[in-house]
Parts: structure tokens; sequence; C-alpha cells
């Protein structure tokens, strides 16, 4: 019997805590992707060495379809392994999860194919590929060389599974909403179907704009405060916030294109003066 | 002399960087080993996604030993200029020898072992590989374009010991990632490439391109299909897999209604996936994937999963193009003043306004043929639509393709529909101009918009820099005209087509689009020069008048008359420029009396004196005094070839107006073979010299020769 969701995560979980992974709980702020975890964005920075692997919520409100397309969600999961510094056999411990989730790489095709990975808002980049199953993207596998506009030495390897899309490749299934949340007959939309109708109701037609506006504006400004402070991590939590209202603002259609590069540059400066706080404290 | 193996082995290279890097690493190598004088033969070089490498062969056992003379300083010279000497050459004062008071260093270069050649090499090639992006890993400060992970170095059956970034070269390296993921020990180059296909790895990117491509058809044909032959779909195969293994697949023929550019460029660019067609060339509801493993269940669930994974794609493709077909071409039009074409060109509506009016002028000034002005200006004010639509947001790529396929569903006529999908045709050198009337117009006025508004702006290329693509547009608006035959001056269309507001750049633009021509008229065969003669004749900018000029003036200078032609206007120009000739000597010259010479003046028009015009016209002639029967003769020749140019130049008969040259050529060789120009006799001279102005203007007529080269 495949895996249902949840015992995926679990398995994971396993998996990468035996390799010395610090099993990490989400972050519990919003955020659109879980490279924003400061167990990823921070911990990369600076000489020391760090592993640890977590399930985090995304939101990216542009991307919610009122829980009518069967693949695409406002709110969705991500698991990240970020290791530090990549091991030389991380490839190997990458297809080895696989293997426990019950991938067999001799009846399906694993493939990497080129993906450069880039984060305008964190003044980041880094190199590696999307990892194909039978022609499905099922993880994005980076060798991070930039974060916060400096250079990462050592180099963390980071591994983003798309868990839903691995779940539905798993269990064979065509509708995200079809998924077995666990073995005791609980859906994936019996979860989340309801979130998604009202979330996308809510980030696209009620979100109050002018209030958005003014907490980005607060987000800001209490993020530099942070910053005068010698504070990197409240600072970053900041920046982290002004990035999911940039995103929510987005989905309301009320950032012009012309617009649209200014505020992204904004979350970068804020991102990056709180990365070099960071590092700052670490030297 | 023995063969030597060099394998890196690294984690995915992308598929794109592969050829790329065996050129590279090829001539990395090769500039090593001549750099070290070291002898090879010929080198070959194979990539697989996860490894480059090279077996040059017959390597020499070690470089010639060298003996090297140095020339020092004399033995009187101050010491520094010895210390100099010492220090470069790297000699002591005992070993310098002394000859008849000069300095001598005699420096021995022994030869040195290959495997020592070949290890500073290997090095060398690591350090200074040009990857398009590279990166470093784990707690290093190499720089490779993914982790390296294995160096294989053997000369013969010896290993070349090497060490890079902690990585020590060897005699193993392992197979397929899955197939056979355990270490291989590799004898050498004689059995590398057999002991990896045993491990599921075929080194040679040509052998599995070859699997791919024949495999990819037998796989089509099998379905009684036809597959949709895509060589960079191979290529790039090719690069993603070590053991190739293509596997037909299938999807729900309901997807079929979405345009059949929009599935294949679904297939190919997401997925790597070829289409095929069946019998009757239409697209069939199958592809062809391309595993890197021999399954252990034949494939079913690689084909499954790939079918599955492409039904979501098909099914956000149509969602779009569904989403698209509800709005009419012409509301989406009216989102486009919400996009910037350039901040100084303004909207991309701002173009559409301009560009409709355009194309309307050029249909109803009779520029364009055969087109209803009403189609063509709809054709250009919907042509743009299609950029807010959800396809084009998907597949930039198939902006105007969208266009057309939505316009014909919403009931717009075919010249329309026509119009809307090529109008950003020619694309590419070579490609064919459109040739119906409605896109002519659409796709001339959109190219002439864009080109003479950034130089307007001045947004001109340079140097290697073309982000606006004039140079395209430009050649595309050449393509379209000559093609067609559109007998317009390029002057004329350059004014139209001026944005408000923008500088004079009309002089820039002519210019540019004559290099242009030069560059398109090259693949035709056309020489430069010949256009440059041309051009200096044609003021009026007519491009197929000028390329049929062109044409036939190339004709007849490779013709025996037309070089002979040639070496006598040369001969003629030069004996005026030495002569510094530039005409009767009536009055002083026009410069002098302040009269602004443009060249195109008739010099006689001044002369109000009656009797005087006559005359000078009469010296300039020639005819005045000739004595010789070879002056008479040409005289006689020039009389009859000068209105039989100019008529046929009039006319277009470019040929003839050639013809009527040739006819110069015999007098004026025996002009030259039997009349001293440079006669004692003054008035002789004079007359002379005014001869032969009179002829090398009557070529001119025809063309400037003197801007023939040769």
């Amino acid at each position: 019997m495949s895996l249902s969701f949840q015992d995926l995560i679990l398995t994971l979980h396993h998996y990468w805590g035996a390799q010395g992974c610090v099993i990490l709980q989400p972050y519990d702020m919003e955020m659109g992707a879980g490279t924003f975890h400061p167990a990823t964005v921070l911990r990369s920075l600076g000489p020391d060495p760090w592993c640890a692997a977590y399930v985090q919520p995304c939101r990216r409100p542009t991307d919610g379809r009122y829980g009518e397309n069967p693949n695409r969600l406002g709110h969705y999961y991500q698991y990240q392994v970020v290791l530090k510094p990549s091991p030389d056999d991380l490839q190997q411990l990458y297809l080895g999860s696989l293997t426990e989730i019950g991938i067999d790489p001799l009846k399906h095709d694993i493939r990497f194919v080129e993906d450069d990975w880039e984060s305008p808002t964190l003044g980041a980049w880094g190199l590696g590929w999307e990892v194909w199953c039978d022609g499905m993207e099922v993880t994005q596998f980076t060798y991070f060389q930039q974060v916060g506009g400096f250079e990462c030495r050592p180099v963390t390897g980071e591994l983003t599974y798309g868990l839903e899309r691995l779940a539905m490749y798993i269990q064979g299934v065509d509708n995200v909403f079809d998924l077995k949340f666990n073995d005791a007959g609980v859906s994936y939309g019996d979860v989340f179907l309801e979130n998604e109708r009202e979330m996308s109701t809510y980030n696209f037609e009620v979100a109050d704009t002018e209030a958005l506006f003014d907490l980005f504006r607060k987000a800001a400004a209490e993020c530099e405060r942070c910053l005068e402070a010698k504070l990197p991590i409240p600072a970053y939590e900041q920046a982290i916030k002004a990035s999911h209202l940039f995103n929510t603002l987005q989905a309301r259609g009320v950032i012009s294109v012309a617009e649209r590069q200014a505020y992204i540059g904004r979350v970068r400066d804020l991102a990056k003066a709180a990365c070099g706080a960071w590092l700052g404290r670490a030297a | 002399m023995a063969d030597f193996l060099l394998e890196l082995l690294s984690e995915e290279i992308p598929a794109r960087m592969q050829a790329k890097a065996r050129n590279e690493l090829a001539r990395l190598f090769a500039e090593c080993a001549a750099a070290a004088g070291l002898e090879t033969g010929a080198i070959d070089v194979h990539s697989t996604p996860r490894r480059l490498v090279l077996i040059a062969h017959d390597v020499a056992e070690q470089t010639e030993a060298a003996r090297e003379e140095i020339k020092g300083p004399r033995a009187s010279a101050p010491s520094q200029a010895l210390d100099g000497f010492l220090r470069k050459t790297g000699l002591s004062r005992e070993q310098i020898e002394d000859r008849d008071g000069v300095l001598f260093a005699v420096v021995e270069r022994p030869g040195r072992a290959a495997d020592d050649v070949i290890a500073e090499a290997v090095k060398r090639v690591v350090a200074e590989f040009a990857w398009p992006k590279s990166m470093r890993w784990g707690s290093g400060s190499l720089r490779w374009v993914r982790p390296l992970q294995g160096i294989v170095a053997m000369l013969g059956e010896e290993i070349v010991p090497v060490e890079i970034g902690g990585i020590c070269s060897g005699a193993t390296t392992v197979g397929h990632r899955f197939h056979h993921p355990g270490p291989i020990t590799i004898g050498g180059a004689a059995d590398y490439a057999e002991k990896l296909r045993a491990c599921h790895v075929i080194v040679d990117q040509n052998e599995r391109e070859r699997l791919i491509r024949e495999g990819a058809a037998a796989a089509a044909t099998e379905a009684g299909l036809t597959l949709l032959e895509d060589e960079g779909l191979v290529v790039e195969n090719a690069g993603l897999t070590e053991w190739p293994v293509p596997l037909l697949g299938r999807f729900d023929p309901e997807f079929l209604d979405v345009p059949r550019e929009v599935i294949v460029l679904t297939m190919r660019t997401n997925q790597k996936d070829f289409a095929c067609t069946n019998d009757e060339g239409l697209l069939a509801p199958a592809f062809v994937c391309v595993a890197n493993v021999s399954a252990t269940d034949g494939g079913a669930a690689i084909g499954q999963g790939n079918a599955r994974v492409l039904a979501a794609r098909l099914a956000d493709a149509r969602f779009f193009w569904e989403q698209d077909l509800k709005v009419p071409l012409e509301e989406q039009a009216k989102k486009l003043d919400g996009i910037v074409f350039h901040e100084k060109l303004g909207t991309v509506a701002d173009k559409v306004e301009r560009v409709a009016k355009l194309a309307r002028w050029l249909v109803e000034e009779g520029i364009v043929k055969g087109a209803d002005a009403d189609q063509v200006e709809r054709a250009a004010r919907l042509a743009k639509a299609d950029l807010v639509t959800g396809m084009v947001g998907e597949f930039p790529e198939l902006q105007g393709v969208i266009g057309g396929y939505l316009a014909d569903a919403q009931g717009e006529p075919k010249a329309v529909a026509d119009a809307i999908r090529d109008h950003y045709r020619p694309v590419g050198q070579g490609e064919q101009a459109p040739a119906a009337a409605v896109t002519v117009a659409v796709a001339l006025a959109d190219k002439l918009d864009s080109l003479v508004g950034f130089f307007q702006f001045g947004e001109k290329p340079t140097g290697s820099k073309d982000p606006f693509a004039l140079r395209r547009a430009a050649l595309g608006i050449l393509s379209i005209i000559i093609d067609n035959e559109l007998r317009v001056s390029m002057r004329d269309l350059i004014t139209k087509a001026a944005h408000a507001g923008g500088a004079n750049a009309g002089r820039d633009i002519a210019t540019f689009l004559i290099e242009r021509l030069k560059v398109q008229q090259r693949e035709a065969g056309i020489r430069h020069d010949m256009i440059d003669a041309v051009v200096a004749v044609e003021t009026g900018g007519d491009n197929v008048r000028m390329v049929l000029r062109v044409q036939a003036l190339q004709s007849f200078v490779e013709t025996g008359d037309g070089a002979d032609l040639l070496v006598a206007y040369k001969r003629a120009a030069n004996i005026l420029k030495k002569e510094d000739w530039v005409g009767p000597q009536v009055m002083s010259s026009a410069e002098e009396q302040g009269i602004p010479q443009t060249g195109e003046e008739d010099p006689l028009v001044l002369v109000e004196e009656p009797g005087l015009k006559e005359a000078i016209a009469e010296m300039a002639s020639g005819h005045a005094g000739a004595d010789l029967p070879q002056e008479k003769a040409l005289i006689g020749a020039l009389d009859a070839a000068e209105p039989k140019a100019s008529a046929a130049v009039e006319a277009e008969d470019f040929t003839g107006a050639m013809a009527a040259l040739a006819s110069l050529r015999k007098p004026i060789d025996a002009f030259f073979d039997h009349v001293t120009v440079n006669d004692p006799d003054s008035a002789k001279r004079e007359r002379r010299l005014n001869l032969l102005m009179r002829f090398r203007d009557a070529v001119n007529c025809v063309a400037d020769f003197s801007k023939i080269e040769g």
C-alpha cells in the first residue's frame, strides 16, 4: 500500500533524522517557500556546519484557484533539507530517500535536469537541478552560492520536495484533494478544501489593500529598527513578513508592473541587511 | 607510444553545455600538450551527463630534449646588466660562456616524461575550463560546472597521478547510476568504452543520439505513427541519458482541440518529448519520451507516469486556450495600453496605432498592391492582442501563432488571421518573407515602426549589442520589399514611419539598411563593392531597382569586357586625378565663385553668353579638333553609347546599360594604346583630358566604377 500524506512526511523525517539532521517544526510565519525559513537562509551563512530537515507550509496567494484546479494550491507543503557543508554523497543520500518512500529507481526514470535557482527577494542564487521522476519534477536540488548577497562558504546543499506532488505520484492520484492524508479515511480535501476556497476569496477579493500597504510599510520600518538594535533574527522575521505582504498585494492586483521591481528591491534590501547583521554577529 | 585516457566524473552536466565542453576539453588539452612540446596523435572527446572524456592517441613517451643559446651583454658591460641576464636565464656566473667578449647562456632542457606533462595538463584543464556557469560545493574552493567526483587518468595501462581539490586520479569509475552504481576498474583507453557499455553507459554521444533518433522513430512506427523529427530534442535527450530508452506513450485525444503548436511546444519544452503524426500528417495523441533506464517492468510505469504528467500540462494549456477563446481579440487589444513597449516609444497600444496607420498608408499609396485597406488596418489593430493572452504568457515564442488561431476561431477573415499569425516574419535570415498582401503591409509597417523609432531615440545597435533585434528588423524589411518587388523609395518609408518628437535619423537608418543589404545580398553571392558602386548613383533608395542594377553590374564586371572596361576606367580616373583635371577651363571654378557644389548641378547652367554654351559643350565632348582616328573613334562610341545607356537606365534595363558600356571597351583600349594624353601641345592635352573625363562620366552614369575593388 502506498504511503499516506502524513506517512510520507514521517518517513522523510525518519530518514533525514537518521542522517544527523535536526528535525525542526514549521516556522510559525507566513512565507512563500521553505527556503525563507531562518534555518535555511540564516544558517546557510557563516562557517558553522548545519543539518536540518523540516516541513514548511508555503503560501502563494496568486497560485490559489478556489480549490477548483486539481494541481494548484495557494497553500501547500514543502519538505526542506539543508546540509552544510554539502556532503560529497548528497545525490546518493537524496536517492536513498526516494527509495525509502517507495520509488524504485530501476522501475522509474529518475533524472537530474538543469535548473538554476534564484530568489530575487533574498538576493540568493545557486546551481543544481530539478529532479524528474517519470517526467515529473519532484524535487529542487540546489547548491547555494550566495544568500543575502553574501558568498556561501562552505556551500549548503538544499533539497526541496514538493510534498503534494510527490504524494500524488506515489498514490497514483490525479487530483490533489483526493490524496489520502492518513490511512483512516481522511483525504487532503477533507483537511484543506474549504481552506483553499476561503483563502482564495480573501486573497483575491477581500483583503484590505490599504491595510496591507500600511502593514508593509510598518514591517519595513520595524525591520530597520531591529537592525539598529543589532537584532538580526527579529529583523529577518520582519523581512519575511514584508515579503508575504507583497505577495498578497500582488494577488490583489494592486501592484503595477513598474512598481513590482521596486517592492522586490525593498524586500531584498531588508533581507540582505538582516543577513549582513547575522553574519556580523557570527564573526 | 601509448594512448591517454582522461575521464572527469561529475554530478549531472547540463545537456546544453556538453557540446561546447567537449570542444573546450580537446582545445585546452591540445594547447597544454603543444606548449610542453608533447606530441600526440588524434584527440577524441566524448560526453555523457556525468562524464567528460578525452582520449589522446599515440602520445610520445617524452618531449624532445632542447638546447637553447641566449645571447647576453658584453663581458665589459656594467654589473647590473650581468645581474639582469643571470636572473633572466636562472644561471650562475660560472655557467655563462664568454665568447670573444660577449656573454652567452646555454640552457639545456632535458626531455620530460609524458606522464609528468600530462599531469600538469590535467590540472590546467580543470583550472582553466570555461563553463558558462560554474560553482563551488562542500568546503572546497574548486570550481566546476557541478561537483567533480572522480578523475580517471591513464597513460597506457598506468595511472597518471594527479590531485585536484582533494580528488586523486585513479583507474576506477562508476557505471550507470542505477544499473551499476558500484566501482569499475578501467584497464586503459582501449577497454574504457566497452567496460562502461557493460555497465549500462554509452560513452559516445553520437551513438546515443543515433539510438534515440532511430529508437524514437521505431517506437512511433510500431504504433502505426510517424515521429515528428526534432534534432534539437535528439541532442538534448542524448545529453540527459547514459542509457537512452525511447518509449511511446499516449494522451487523451480530447486535448487535440488545443492548437498543434501549443501541444508540440508543451511536450518539447516541458517534457522533452517527441510528437507523432498520423497517416494524414495530423498530430496524433501520442508522444515518445526517452528514459535513462531499462526498467524492470519494460517501461510500463515510466510510460504511465509521463502520460500523467503530460496530461496535467495539457490540461493547463487547454485551460488557457479555452479562457483565451472566450475573449475577443478586440477586447484583449484594449489591454495593450498597460504594456510598455519601450520607455521612449510608448505602450504597445501606441505602437499598434502607429502601425495601423502606416500599414493602411502602404496600401493606399499603392506601395503594397492587392490588399484591402480595411483588412490591413484591422489585422494591424489585432496583431499584438495575443500578447495579453494566457497562452502567450505561458509560451511567449507562440506570439502571432496564437493570435492567428484566435482570430480564425473568432470569425476574422482568413487574410486578417493569416496576417496576425505571420506579421513577425521573416524571423531568421533565409526565411521566406510573407507574400500575402495583407500580411506584407502589416509585417512591413511593424518592422519599419520599430527600426525608425529606435534609431530616432538613440537606441541603435552597437557592436554585438542589438537588444531590440533591429538588424533582424532591417533584414526583414529588405526581404519583404525585394521579394515582393515593392516599388518605393526607402527615404519615403523612413519619413512616413518617423515618430513624432524623435530625432532626425534618416541618414543613419539609410546607411544601416545599406549595410544590412550587403549582408543579405552576400548570401546571394553579391559583392559589397558592387552595392557601393550602385548606391553612389541611386539616390532614390528604391531597393528593388538597386538590386536589379547591382546584379546587372556584377554580371557585367565578371565578363571579359567588364573587367577590361574597369581597368580602362581606373586608368582614366587615375590620370584625371593625377592631373587634377576638373573639366573645361573656361571660367574660374564654381567654388571660387561661391556656387555651392552638390555634384548634381549642370555646370553650364550659369553660362549666359550665347554661343559660349555650345562651345564649352563641344569642348567637353572632345569633338573640337580631334585629330587621331582613335580619338574620333572613342568620341563616336561615346556619342552612341551615352544616350543608349541613359535610356536603358531610365527603363531599368540595366543589362542594356551594361551592354552600352561594353561598346566602349575596344575604343578606350585603342585610345590608350595609340594616343598620348599628356601631349606637349596644351590644347591637345586639354582636349584629351576632357575626352577621358567624358568617358569616366559616361561610365559613372551606370555605376560608380571607382567604388569597385580590383
